[in-house]
């Protein structure tokens, strides 16, 4: 499991990385979004992986922390989220604002060579 | 209900917050009521700031601390603000800078869009937010709302140069927040705590198995934080940004690459300090050759500007590059010195944004270019005059008050006397030569004096750069020179001098307590105590919860 979640991390990140470094600024945003999926991946595994464990103490089991997941990088990965979603939609906004005033949709506001 | 001192500490976030939600409910046009509000705001957190700064300078010897738990949890599981002094330094500059910012805004820029109050404030809770706050992850959310308003404030009276910029901008910055999250994590997934205080506790006492994991968390934590503070090779967004945002924008803009500078400070001081130990001292040297390589940067950026606005961007790069080698050199000294020339250099750069502006707007588009490609390129004004045309004309009074002000931010910049920014840079440099002179040698100090000519070197490049343009704009025989300036556009101008000459006047007290400041942050024994011990207050009725 540990191996298959390194493994997508690293695919998300490196996918992420190289958009965002393409011209065209839609590739930049999913870039940007493919970034922030691996980073809130990255998170979520900072809490140690475990599968059939609940992050809400339950009284009723004896206490023991084997027994449950750390709920904090959840906790963590749900504000990360939503921030995230915030700024993408923000962006989204400001890329077609660009679009609209400059004809173009290369990040520099112009196409190369003009 | 007693009312706690502790208050004082959410105010800053919570005042703005509310005013600027308020703000929300009502429509645009009503934009003097509005900036009323505005102002009213950023004047009573100069009334908190001040009674921070009075509290914090009062009681004993580290003085007092503000330790607020919100939501009245134990700081082990919540999220604590933090008072102490370097923070309400940094809370009433953002203050002095928000107020000044406003009235000039209220001039003519505030209606140049929706919303732009509400914006104002909440990059002002951003900002103080982020200077407050004594957990990781906290200070996370209070830089998303400080960039999210930034977004916004940047693209406020939309042109293609801003929305250009912008998109790199928020590019940048997106980029940045994700790498700010996985230093966080990191950090979290080694030391199991998020809060500044206990980590500085636990850093220590780290396997060595997973101190460089921890290592690899700060430094790319850091690199976040460099990234804002504009350090080179992170700083190519800066000057474009900031010259193209609004006037008032890019005066308060001159205080979020503070933020950057101030964290960076506080963090690896509290984490790696002198004796916390393995880890000590992670990074310095890479501080100290990054606000060298940035020191170099900004002054070839200064003397290679064309417009006056890009030249006071690169000025914040440079005013950014003397922090890191302040940070990077370290010692008590330096920093006291470095805390005066960061308040003095902030104000004087928001000044000069706003100066700018006003001189710009009298000015036909491209004027500067073409002077200094004329310069370049040896071309002299051609039209020379007949002799009884020699006499001169007298100066309208306006740009006289306008030139005036100008100089002044050229000697703050370039740190030259009568102004503060001459008592920090001395301040730094005594305190760089001080260590040396006091026998202990550090291993550094070949970059140490590299440090030294190139922040007197960086001075004069700021000098002659300013000195450029005010010739090229005070001295320059063009027709269409009196600018369209009103008296409330002036007065935020003075009176942003006038607290650096204050700052200078009263150089004594405001040393004596930078000092203090600086003390506390090498050694922050009183923070960590005053966080990890400050108790919940008892519930009535049901004690304390856990």
């Amino acid at each position: 499991m540990e191996l298959i979640l390194a493994i997508g991390i690293g695919v998300l990140a490196g996918s992420g990385v190289w958009l965002i470094l393409r011209p065209r600024s839609f590739q930049v945003i999913i870039g940007l979004s493919l970034l922030s999926y691996a980073v809130n991946l990255f998170i979520f595994s900072m809490g140690r992986l475990g599968t059939g464990k609940p992050p809400v103490l339950d009284p009723s089991i004896p206490m023991d922390t084997a027994a449950f997941t750390d709920p904090l990088p959840q906790a963590l990965v749900l504000t990360a989220i939503v921030i995230g979603f915030a700024m993408t939609a923000l962006f989204l906004v400001v890329l077609i604002v660009s679009r609209g005033l400059t004809g173009t949709d290369h990040v520099d506001g112009r196409e190369p060579g003009q | 209900m007693s009312f706690s001192l502790e208050h004082f500490v959410i105010i800053p976030v919570l005042l703005p917050l509310t005013v600027a939600a308020a703000l929300l409910l009502f429509r645009d046009q009503h934009r003097v009521g509005k900036a009323i509000a505005v102002l009213a705001t950023m004047l009573a957190l100069l009334a908190v700031s001040i009674v921070l700064l009075v509290l914090t300078a009062s009681d004993g010897e580290n003085g007092w601390l503000g330790v607020y738990l919100l939501g009245n949890w134990s700081p082990v599981f919540g999220i604590v603000l933090v008072a102490d002094r370097a923070a309400a330094v940094m809370v009433a500059t953002t203050a002095v800078l928000g107020a000044a910012a406003m009235i000039f805004a209220s001039a003519r820029w505030n209606g140049a869009g929706p919303h732009f109050h509400s914006l104002f404030l909440f990059l002002i809770a951003g900002v103080n937010g982020a200077f407050l706050t004594g957990d990781l992850f906290n200070l996370f959310v209070f830089f998303e709302v400080m960039l999210a308003a930034s977004y916004g404030l940047l693209l406020h009276a939309s042109t293609v140069a801003k929305v250009r910029s912008g998109l790199q901008y928020i590019a940048i910055n997106l980029v940045a927040s994700s790498v700010f999250l996985i230093g966080v994590s990191l950090i979290y997934g080694v030391t199991g705590t998020l809060n500044m205080a206990e980590l500085a506790v636990r850093v220590p006492l780290i396997d060595d198995a997973d101190r460089m994991l921890l290592e690899v968390g700060a430094a790319v934590l850091g690199t976040a934080f460099l990234a804002k503070a504009g350090m080179w090779p992170l700083c190519f967004w800066l000057p474009s940004a900031y010259s193209s945002a609004v006037s008032p924008v890019a005066a308060v803009f001159a205080i979020l690459s503070k933020v950057g500078v101030y964290i960076i400070w506080r963090l690896s001081l509290l984490l790696f300090g002198l004796d916390t130990g393995p880890s000590a001292g992670l990074a310095q040297n890479w501080l100290l050759i990054g606000g060298l390589a940035t020191l170099v940067f900004g002054s070839v950026g200064v003397l290679a500007s064309q417009g006056l606005a890009r030249l006071t961007a690169y000025a914040v790069i440079v005013s950014s590059g003397t922090m890191l080698v302040a940070i990077g050199v370290g010692g008590i000294e330096v920093a006291a010195g470095a805390f005066y020339y960061m308040v003095g250099s902030t104000l004087a750069l928001a000044a000069l944004f706003m100066l700018v502006e006003l001189i710009e707007r009298g000015r036909m588009a491209g004027a500067d270019v073409l002077a200094v490609t004329m310069e370049a390129f040896g071309f002299e004004d051609e039209d020379v005059l007949p002799d009884e045309e020699e006499v001169g004309i007298p100066i309208p009074g306006k740009l006289a008050v306008l030139g005036i002000s100008f100089i002044a931010c050229t000697l703050l910049l370039a740190g030259l006397p009568p102004f503060s920014g001459f008592v920090g840079k001395v301040a730094i440099l005594a305190g760089i030569i001080g260590i040396h002179a006091g026998g202990t040698g550090s291993p550094i100090a070949g970059a140490d004096w590299a440090a030294v000519t190139l922040l007197i070197v960086s001075g004069l490049a700021v000098m002659i750069a300013m000195l450029r343009g005010g010739i090229n704009t005070f001295w320059a025989t063009r027709e269409d020179m009196t600018p369209n300036v009103s008296v409330v556009e002036i007065v935020p101008i003075t009176a942003l001098i006038v607290v650096c000459l204050a700052l200078t006047v009263f150089a004594g007290p405001a040393m004596t307590y930078f000092t203090a400041a600086a003390a506390e942050l090498h050694n922050p024994v009183g923070y960590i105590e005053a966080v990890l011990t400050a108790s919940p207050l008892p519930y009535p009725g049901r004690g304390v919860l856990p």
